[in-house]
């Protein structure tokens, strides 16, 4: 642990998470500095979590969402219904995501490719599917937060603070997990998975152990995100939470900024969260924006499979001991 | 009740099988799931809708046009985004299809707006004991059934369709052979996204739609995939009469909003239990 906390490339990815994504928006001290922070946190978070499970165990799950809208619900539930305070409804979101992901993992990570990643499409609609019918969540409408609920935080402004915060700190941690999963023993089991799943069994490692916590790992964390977010919302509806877009386009932060790095889908969510921003504002892109980034993940796809840390890493072999 | 809503679901069980079997075709071809299928049904249908309402065309006849059409755009695609990655693993050719779907809607919904159509077309409908049936379903219902059995013409009887079975078979060896594994990936791509139009201009003559549409026509289709074996055009054929029927038979027992829950759990399930599909032989 002491030796893994004097490496360098932790300190990196901390640093620019820290000075890119929460500094500007602590000194600015604007709501709107801070919405837009909030926006390249949860992009942070949840792609870094992803890539847990994408980068470091190869399988690619494209319905990862479902754990983001399910611990969204279940927290934002708590905290409707019984006046659960925020941070236990957050506990209590990403452990109702780790039990899923737990339960599912047994299941679905039997399947390998392609039948994987349409198993996790087919769990996140019938996951939406389900909750538009279940009527304790709301059913079709949701579920709106009272706004006595934010009286207890000290009014909403502070609500607002306190959830930006709280999210800021939780990206934090899922970078430092990240890290320590990257260099630890599991993590090299994981990445053994990931080049040839049948040699690393043969070598040892009990692939579907491995792969069921690695599942459970990058689930938990978008299990809380999602909390905090509907939280901040002040309500959640089954068209929001499920968005089978936003699962897709946190796997193009992880192979934008480079799958497999811990680096990378720091810099990759935040990337492209600014870029999304900026052709948002842009009066000439305002409405193809989804078209340019289209054509941007193509690139991308075509010509740098590896991503931008990971082709910066087999361009300059030095710079390896750093961007990891 | 049970009846009508029986015969309604199963004549759109036909069209959706199109819409899979174009999938299916592409996956057994070369392993690669289209996530650029939606929008191509969208488009299917917004070439119906221009055809009708901009030009006064028949859409029976434009439905030829759209079908030219997507299988000219699907070699574009196969063209510009598939063929680099082909051999690469999975999550690439899953993600630069996707890019293609980005693509095609970020520029569609700049043209076309996402605000609902209708193809006002109607050719009345005729009774069959006591169902009612529109006879744009029939007509589409036998469309899908044409355009299948041509395709097994085209595949068993013509020698590009040949070329498709074996490059399929073994690429490798096919290329051995003399086969231009390129162009004949390319063909089979454009044949599946041709499927998708196909379908798409079908369900515009009785469907209202947007073009944001496709995508859960894109989900019915993997979830028809799964049913009759990927890889399988036949198997999707009768995957759509299935989902079909499920979608005809469970509103009788329970709301119709729970079709898609049970939808997808059959669809996970059977992914687990038999991944090669109900139908399936190939794995």
């Amino acid at each position: 642990m002491k030796k893994q906390l004097g490496n360098p490339g932790l300190w990196l990815a901390l640093v620019t998470t820290a000075a890119f994504c929460v500094w500007p928006a602590l000194a600015s001290n604007s709501a709107y500095a801070r919405e837009t922070s909030f926006t390249i946190l949860k992009a942070v978070a949840f792609a870094s979590s992803l890539n847990i499970l994408l980068g470091y165990t190869g399988y690619v799950s494209f319905g990862h969402i479902v754990f983001f809208g399910l611990g969204g619900y279940v927290g934002f539930f708590l905290m409707d219904v019984y006046g659960v305070h925020l941070a236990v409804a957050a506990l209590a979101g990403g452990l109702s995501a780790a039990v899923l992901a737990f339960l599912l993992g047994r299941a679905i990570l039997r399947l390998r490719g392609a039948y994987f990643a349409l198993a996790t499409i087919g769990v996140n609609e019938a996951m939406r599917a389900f909750i538009k019918n279940f009527e304790p969540f709301g059913g079709p409408i949701g579920m709106t937060l009272n706004f006595r609920v934010y009286q207890s935080y000290g009014g909403p402004d502070r609500a607002l603070w306190i959830a930006y915060i709280a999210t800021a700190l939780l990206t934090i941690l899922v970078v430092l997990v990240s890290f320590l999963v990257k260099t630890s023993r599991f993590g090299l089991g994981l990445m053994a998975i990931r080049e040839n799943e049948d040699a690393a069994e043969v070598m040892g490692v009990v692939a579907p152990r491995a792969k069921t916590w690695a599942y459970v790992l990058s689930a938990v964390f978008p299990g809380m995100l999602g909390v905090l977010f509907f939280f901040k919302n002040g309500n959640v509806e089954p068209g929001d939470a499920f968005v089978l877009h936003q699962s897709i386009e946190g796997i193009v932060m992880v192979m934008l900024g480079g799958q497999g790095t811990v680096l990378g889908p720091i810099l990759g969510a935040a990337a492209y969260q600014r870029l999304r921003g900026l052709l948002l504002v842009s009066t000439l892109f305002k409405n193809i924006q989804l078209a340019v980034a289209g054509v941007l993940l193509l690139v991308i796809i075509l010509f740098i499979p590896a991503g931008a840390i990971g082709w910066l890493r087999g361009r300059f072999p030095r710079l390896r001991r750093v961007l990891i | 009740m049970i009846v009508p809503s029986l015969m309604d679901g199963l004549l759109l069980g036909f069209v959706y099988g199109i819409a899979a079997m174009g999938l299916s075709l592409i996956w057994g071809v070369m392993d690669v799931i289209n996530l650029a299928h939606g929008p191509i049904i969208a488009l299917g249908m917004f070439g119906i809708y221009l055809g009708f309402t901009g030009l006064g065309l028949n859409p029976y006849l434009t439905l030829l046009l759209v079908a030219a059409g997507g299988l000219l755009l699907g070699v574009l695609i196969y063209w510009m985004a598939v063929q680099r990655v082909i051999n690469a693993p999975h999550l690439s050719t899953l993600l630069a299809t996707f890019a293609v779907n980005m693509i095609i809607i970020g520029i569609a919904t700049a043209v076309f707006t996402t605000s609902p159509r209708n193809v006002d077309f109607s050719l009345g409908s005729f009774f069959l004991g006591p169902v009612t049936i529109p006879w744009t379903r029939l007509l589409a219902a036998l469309a899908s059934v044409l355009v299948t059995g041509l395709l097994y013409l085209f595949l068993y009887r013509t020698r590009p369709g040949k070329a498709i079975r074996a490059v399929s078979d073994n690429r490798a060896a096919a290329e051995l052979m003399g086969i231009p594994t390129s162009w004949i990936l390319a063909l089979a791509f454009g044949l599946g996204t041709m499927f998708a139009a196909i379908s798409g201009g079908l369900i515009a003559t009785f469907f209202p739609f947007t073009i944001l549409a496709g995508g859960s026509y894109e989900l019915k289709s993997f979830v028809i995939c799964v049913l009759g074996g990927l890889g399988n055009p036949l198997g999707a054929l009768i995957g759509g009469l299935l989902l079909g029927a499920l979608e005809g038979i469970i509103p009788a027992f329970m709301e119709t909003s729970w079709v898609p829950v049970l939808e997808f759990v059959l669809f996970v399930l059977i992914l687990l239990v038999r991944p090669q599909g109900l139908l399936g032989s190939k794995t």
